[in-house]
């Protein structure tokens, strides 16, 4: 049953993603925290992370990560979570394939009609939106802390500000600042504890 | 010439880190420059073709070439190569993750990469901002759809639909006023 389900939920991800492996971060903690609880807000964060530092897009990355998590959280085999994650990472793809074979020769002949570039002019200034909503949405308190003057939560805002800074200002590999942010909380959370 | 398209769609897939965008210039060099396939104008129309429609932007760029070299067959073998690996390395990843979940070093590790995590999706914001010509008069469309999310659990879903169908009435507006 959570195989169907997850067929359907990638599939309209898929068709419904505009601009990107980010926007579809949106679309997928959408359903997959919000609407379907599949899984928590700080696990799919842990997917981002490593989708990010794989090879490949990041839309397939997290589909496929994301389908395995939500078989297996239910309590069923990884044989099936296996199954889930292909699953998943095919779902999203079928329907934006076709599309695109369907529009192949038709789009190239109306790329200068003005209705089809003003649809896809409020597309690309909507999709800011929701990518902005799902940062917003992944600040909780199991990433960051409980907000106060203690330790998790005060390195998690350093890790924040710099990382931002860095990636927007300076454009820095998103690669490099995962692995650092890796090994500052493995040093600071280590440092007291043994 | 399907394994040929298959091979190089699977270098671009495993050699870059970091999703879609990063992949362009390595299809480019391997599309264009090595395997003559296309022109860049060719390319560079396919890339915009990509981008405008939905879907995962690397994926789209491997059904446009894959069917212009070899119709339906070609799409298969350059979105197969293309996603081949990706998912066997995500695969292998989940399985020994899961296993190490509880280990404490682990933990400590996603304890900082969270933060990092979160950072990483916002900072592309302020950039997709100035290149989807986000202005002072129309700012508050995005503003709008990410408050419509994040308080009310409005579904992205219904913001694109919403958006689809504004840009299209804004359109023909503008064609009947001209």
């Amino acid at each position: 049953m959570i195989l169907i389900r997850l067929f359907l939920t990638f599939l309209k991800i898929g068709i419904f993603t505009f601009g990107g492996g980010y926007s579809m971060v949106a679309l997928i903690q959408n359903e997959v925290v919000e609407k379907n609880g599949w899984m928590t807000a700080s696990e799919f964060t842990d997917i981002l992370a490593i989708s990010q530092m794989t090879p490949g897009p990041m839309g397939i990355n997290t589909a496929t990560y994301a389908g395995y998590t939500a078989v297996v959280n239910l309590g069923l085999p990884a044989w099936e979570g296996v199954l889930g994650s292909l699953i998943a990472s095919l779902a999203v793809i079928i329907l934006p394939v076709v599309a695109m074979l369907l529009v192949f020769s038709w789009l190239s002949h109306h790329k200068g009609n003005p209705v089809v570039d003003s649809i896809f002019k409020v597309l690309r200034i909507t999709v800011v939106g929701l990518i902005a909503a799902a940062a917003l949405l992944l600040l909780t308190q199991e990433s960051f802390g409980v907000p106060g003057f203690n330790k998790q939560f005060v390195v998690s805002l350093l890790i924040f500000v710099t990382v931002f800074w860095l990636s927007w200002r300076r454009h820095t590999n998103p690669i490099i600042l995962i692995l650092a942010s890796g090994i500052v909380g493995l040093v600071v959370y280590s440092i007291g504890e043994c | 010439m399907y394994w040929k398209l298959f091979v190089s769609f699977w270098k671009i897939g495993t050699f870059t880190i970091g999703g879609g965008y990063v992949m362009i210039p390595l299809m480019e060099q391997e599309v264009v420059d090595r395997r003559k396939w296309l022109t860049r104008e060719e390319f560079l129309d396919y890339l915009s073709l990509s981008q405008a429609m939905p879907g995962i932007f690397a994926v789209n760029m491997a059904t446009c070439i894959g069917r212009r070299l070899g119709g339906f067959r070609g799409v298969v073998s350059a979105v197969a190569g293309n996603i081949l690996m990706p998912i066997a390395l995500i695969l292998l990843l989940a399985v020994f993750l899961r296993y190490f979940r509880d280990n404490v070093v682990v933990e400590r590790i996603f304890m900082g990469l969270r933060p990092a995590v979160v950072a990483l999706i916002a900072a592309p914001v302020f950039r997709l901002a100035k290149s989807a010509k986000v202005t002072w008069t129309n700012c508050w469309i995005p503003v709008v759809a990410a408050l419509l999310i994040w308080l009310l659990g409005v579904s992205p879903v219904w913001i694109i639909v919403a958006a689809i169908l504004g840009g299209l009435i804004w359109g023909k507006f503008k064609k009947v006023k001209s």
